[in-house]
Parts: C-alpha cells; structure tokens; sequence
C-alpha cells in the first residue's frame, strides 16, 4: 500500500516540477510549485522523518512560497506584458539546460554504485536523533549555518533601513 | 474658552510611560466595560409584540375630520397647503350643489385633497393653519410601501370613515381653551347644519 | 490493521469534524448573540427558542443565495480558494487531545485522531498553508480590493507565525516534546503552563487573535477600507466557506490555546475524585470544553472592546514588540532551566 503512494506522490512531484515550468502564468507555476513542495513533504512522512515534513511545509510552502506569490501578485504579470526572448537567448538556455541534464545523469549514474543506502533504522528522522545529531556530532557546521542566517538578514535589514542624512 | 459644562478635556499629546505602553491594563480596562454591559437591562423593544408609548400628541398620519352629522369639515381653502414647509399639499376646490349639505358642510369643498407623504415632514402647521378644525395629525404611522405613486395620499385614504364608531378621536390634541370654545354653539363654527 | 481499529478511527475522524463544524456553526449563533449583548441589545431571537435555530436559517440562506462567479476570474481558482480555507480550518483538529483514554471492552481507546510527535509543529503547517485559501481567493476574484485584502492577509500571517513559534518554543523547552498530547498529560491536575510561561501565553493568543483574522486584527477582511476584503466577490456558499472557515479557525485555536497553556482537559483535584476512568474522561472532555468555550467567548468580548489596528501598528506589533519578547522569553526560560538543572534547589 505505501508502494502505491510512494508512485502517487512521485508522479504528483514530477508532474507538478514540469507543469511548473511549463505553464504561461506565473501565478499558476508558483501554485505547482507548492503541489511540488507538498509531495516532497509526503515522501519525508513515507521516510518517517515528520519533523522534516513539518518544518519543510513550515518554511517553504508556508512562508518563502507565500512571499513568491505576494510578489507575483503585486506584479500582476500576464501572457501579454512577458517579455519577448531573442532567439539567442533561448539558444543558450536549451544549451546550459542540456549541460545541466549531463551533470545530472552523470551524477545519478555515478551514485548508482553506492545502492543500498537504507536508513538506519526508522528512528533517524525523529526529532530526538535528529536534534541529537545537529547539536553533538554537527554542531560546529550548524551552528556556523545560523551565524551566516544573522549574516544575511543583518544585510537585509541594513538594506532595508531608510536612508538617514 | 472656558468650559461650562466641564466635560471637555484638553488634548495633551505627552509620551506615554511603561505602563501605558504596555497596553494590557488599558485592554483590560476596555474589558471590563464592555462585560458589565453584558448585565445592563437590554433597550430592544420586540417591536410586533410591544409598542413604545405614543405621545398623546404625536405627529403621525393625517386625518380629514368630518363634523357631528358626518359632513367633511374641509372648504379647501388653501391655507395648510400655504402653510406647508414641504409643499407636500395640493387640492382641487368644487361647489356643494343641492342635496350635498349631509356631506359637505360648507358651500365649497375639495374635490381632491392629496399629501405627499414622502414629502410631508410632520410638523404640524397644516394642523395649526386649519381654520375649520378638518385637518389633524394623528398617532397612526404612515405605513412604508413598495412604490412612490403609494404615497401621494388622495381623500380616500385621508377623509376619516362615516360609521361614527369608527372616527378618529383629536380631542386628545385640543387645547382647553379650544374646548372651551367649542362649548359656545352661537358661534357659526360651532354649529350644526 | 485489524476492523475494530478502523471503525474506532472512522468514528472519532466523523465526530471531530462534525463536533468542530457544530461548534463553529452555533459560534456564528453565539457571536451575534454575545455582539447583541454587549451592545445591550437582544440578538436573533425569532428563529426557534431563543433564536436557537438561526444558524440552520442563516446556513439556508447561504445555500439559496445566486451563486456569482466574475467572468475574468480563474474559475478553478475561484472555486479553490474557499475550499481549501476550509479544508485547512478542519485538518488541525486531528492532533487535538480531547480527554484521557477510553476503555471500551477492556480496551483503551485514545480520545485524539491521532498522535503525531510533532503535533504542535504540524499545527503550525497546517495554519501556515491556511493563508492560501484567502490569498487564492483574493487572486482569482480579480478585484483589486481582494487583491489587498489577500497581500494583508498573507504579511500578516507570515508575521505573526514568527512570533507564534517563538512563544510556543519556550513552552516545547519546558515540556520537552512537541507531541500535544504529552503536553497536556504534564499539565496534570492544576500545573497548567500558563503559570509557568504567561508572557508565552500573552504572545500566543495575540499571535492567535492576528491568525484567526480576527479583530483587532481583521485587516484582511477590513470593511471600512476594502468592502470585504478577500471575498469581496464572493456570494452563496463559497462565501458562507470563508466565513465559516474562520469559525473553525477559532474554535481550534481555542481549542490549542486552552490544551498548550490550560491543561486541555486536566483540571484540579482531578486523581482525587476517585472517578472510573470512564468518567474521569467524560468529564475531562466536558472541561476542556468549558475551556474552549470560555476562549471562543474571550475572541468575541474582545472583537467588540477594541478597534481594528492600522496596518503599520499590525506590523510594528508584530515585529518590534511580539518578536522580541518571544525571543527574550526564550532566553529566560532557558536560563531558568538552565539554573534548575546544574543546581537543584
């Protein structure tokens, strides 16, 4: 039974990736996007790893996707105000498209030899190991990771202050 | 200026302290209000089931009296509708013929008296101008209706009914002095035909 | 997964949802009526006993309104947007505790649909994906009032998400876990968090007034400046969706508030009473409710003794007062902890 959701999930997470890229209006790939980000969070529950589930419908599909469609919704951008590509532009971007499919393939490919990665146990997405990780084995990275967050969002305040003479 | 009632209160724009800042006592200040009005008598009047009391001399819906024998007071003379703030009166005059002295008590009358009650304000002057004693306010509500041509009332609408159970009773909006003067029947005003 | 299982399941999933739906029906009943009173007015009261029928009359009402959709809006959108305010109003009642276990047959049954070990974080989701309801709806009515009342909707929800967290990590740095349900069982008798964490407890119904859009903090839905706000275009049902989404909003935020900091249906004395276990659930469940009803009260008295925020007091609020005093109040909590476990006192 959880083979079938498994299929479900990852055809609904394929399926919405390319309709993101492939429908006209800007509003509706960003939607596609959260139908995206919700089967990534449902194959994370499949894992029983529920915290990462949570915290990524938290973060992404509750926060950073609102903020994208605020911003599309400000821009009210439609089929007939999109800017016309050149056809040198679309050039390069099948070109860097097609290099970025190599380096996918040949990394897929490479990984292949390293099959078997079962999780150990159905312990490891808990929020108890996974706490336990972060802050003991890796709690120089983590912690280096949050410093660099103060980091940005110190710049965006300085950037967003009012200039003052 | 100086203030007479010493209700008002200077508007004073000072920076707030900690405490006022903190706002929690003011919300909880505005709580306490609004939850003792939870206790406070309710003024709602379930209106089909009970009625506010009337003033004795409320300014309602018009009435065209007739006199004793059932004859319409009105000689449409003109002045109400020359009193009329609202310009809310019209009529048309017509001479009594022979044989209308029961309906009609003097030699002239209205043919057509209308009121725009969309127009009427209610004050009353028509009352106060009528030297016939024929036109009254009473306590009755003009009642709302779908469409304007409703409210243009003609005299069928206005003249009271003839069964004398069921005329309208002004004397209520009588002063003394006019009952008194009522009492005196060698005054041709007084008198019955 | 054997049948008794399912059946138990099916059963509670079925009166969650239409206890939570019956609750938010009658809060509709219940705000004009405490609205009424606190105006010292009467309220509806013609419809049945004490106007006891006047949600059924309204619900008709909705259902037989002529249903508009605007011809430029995105139809499917259009139709989403309600829908999915109200599919997220009810998902958050599954993690709910409503009393201890129930024995059936010599068999314990849990009175919550189910237990997740995250369930306060899955709350957070499930609200956090509840602003799209409103910002799908204020998009595709294509009404630039909408349009405002979707953009308010959803800064505001971001915003107040922040602080929300924030002042329920204290209580998680207390208790431990994130499961509700365990939550609640520390709470046991009177030890309920709101005396150990009542800045975390201000900010968190604060956080859950801005959430519910409910005033002071109805700006989304801003009569006076945006007709309806997001569902200025919304008629019938579809607009009896939004509506009624916030109702179960409510009731469920009641519902969380009262089981994180008021010991959900633990009350005092309560291992004292000598009660059957049955019993000892049955009236749990009763002053859980209680506490829920007192909460959905608190949302009305409140709606009618303050007026609405301006949108930069929202967002001043939000920023500079809520998300500093969340984050001091984690700060001390973990100082506190911090004494209480290296010296014991």
């Amino acid at each position: 039974m959880i083979h079938y959701l498994f299929y479900f999930l990852s055809f609904l997470a394929i399926f919405s990736a390319l309709m993101v890229v492939l429908v006209k209006n800007p509003v509706h790939s960003v939607l596609y996007l959260i139908v995206t980000l919700f089967s990534i969070a449902g194959h994370y529950v499949l894992l029983n790893a529920q915290f990462l589930a949570a915290v990524h419908v938290i973060v992404y599909a509750g926060a950073i996707m609102v903020l994208f469609l605020f911003v599309l919704m400000l821009l009210n951008l439609n089929v007939e105000t999109e800017s016309h590509k050149s056809s040198w532009l679309k050039f390069m971007a099948v070109l860097s498209g097609g290099l970025f499919l190599l380096v996918l393939t040949a990394s897929v490919k490479g990984s292949e030899k390293i099959h078997g990665v079962i999780s150990g146990g159905s312990e490891t997405g808990m929020i108890k190991t996974l706490g336990n990780t972060l802050f003991g084995e890796f709690m120089l990275p983590f912690e280096i990771s949050s410093l660099l967050f103060l980091i940005a969002m110190v710049g965006a305040v300085m950037l967003g202050k009012k200039e003052t003479q | 200026m100086q203030s007479l009632t010493g209700r008002s209160r200077i508007v004073v724009n000072k920076k707030m302290n900690f405490m006022e800042k903190l706002y929690l006592p003011a919300v909880m200040g505005g709580l306490m209000i609004t939850i003792r009005h939870l206790f406070r008598r309710k003024v709602t009047v379930s209106y089909p089931e009970q009625t506010r009391p009337f003033s004795p001399v409320y300014r309602g819906m018009h009435v065209l009296k007739r006199d004793e024998n059932g004859a319409e007071r009105c000689t449409a003379c003109g002045l109400c509708a020359v009193a009329c703030p609202a310009e809310a009166i019209t009529m048309e005059a017509a001479e009594r013929k022979k044989g209308e002295e029961r309906l009609y008590r003097e030699e002239k009358y209205a043919k057509v008296y209308e009121i725009n009650m969309l127009r009427c304000i209610f004050c009353g002057l028509c009352e106060e101008a009528c030297p016939k004693e024929s036109i009254f306010l009473t306590n009755r509500i003009t009642p709302a209706d779908y469409k304007r041509e409703n409210f243009v009332y003609g005299k069928d609408r206005l003249v009271e009914p003839f069964d004398p159970s069921k005329r309208v009773d002004v004397s209520e909006r009588q002063t003394t002095q006019v009952k008194e003067f009522k009492k005196h029947k060698e005054y041709t005003h007084n008198r019955l035909f | 997964m054997e049948l008794s299982y399912l059946i138990y399941k099916a059963i509670l999933v079925a009166s969650v949802l239409g206890v939570s739906l019956l609750v938010a029906m009658y809060s509709t009943y219940a705000e004009r009526k405490v609205a009424a009173f606190l105006q010292d007015r009467i309220g509806p009261n013609r419809a049945g006993i004490f106007g006891i029928l006047q949600p059924l009359a309204d619900g008709i009402k909705m259902f037989m309104k002529e249903e508009i959709i605007p011809d430029v809006s995105n139809k499917v959108l259009f139709i989403l947007g309600p829908s999915l305010a109200m599919i997220t109003a009810c998902m958050t009642s599954a993690v709910i505790p409503w009393a201890t276990d129930i024995a059936v047959n010599g068999k314990n049954y849990a009175l919550q649909v189910t237990d997740v070990n995250i369930g306060i974080l899955y709350v957070f989701g499930v609200v956090s994906i509840g602003v799209y309801g409103v910002m799908i709806g204020g998009w595709a009515s294509n009404n630039k009032y909408s349009l405002l009342g979707a953009i308010r909707a959803s800064s505001q929800m971001i915003s107040y998400e922040i602080a929300m967290g924030l002042a329920v990590i204290s209580v998680v740095m207390m208790t431990g876990t994130l499961s509700l349900r365990e939550i609640v069982t520390q709470q046991h008798g009177f030890h309920w968090n709101v005396f150990y964490q009542p800045l975390a407890f201000v900010v968190f119904i604060v956080c859950a007034f801005a959430e519910c859009n409910r005033t002071p903090f109805d700006l989304p839905e801003c009569e006076t400046e945006l007709v309806g706000g997001y569902h200025t275009e919304y008629s019938s049902m579809k607009l009896g969706f939004y509506l009624f989404a916030e109702y179960v909003n409510m009731f469920i935020s009641s519902a969380i508030i009262s089981s994180v900091f008021f010991g959900g249906y633990n009350f005092p004395y309560m291992h004292e009473l000598n009660l059957s276990q049955n019993m000892l659930a049955a009236v749990g469940c009763l002053v859980f409710f209680a506490k829920i009803s007192f909460f959905i009260f608190f949302f009305m008295w409140i709606r009618w003794t303050l007026p609405r925020f301006r949108y930069d007091q929202l967002m001043n609020l939000g920023w500079k007062i809520l998300l500093p005093l969340a984050l001091i109040n984690i700060f001390i909590t973990g100082i506190i902890m911090a004494i209480n476990n290296n010296f014991a006192f």
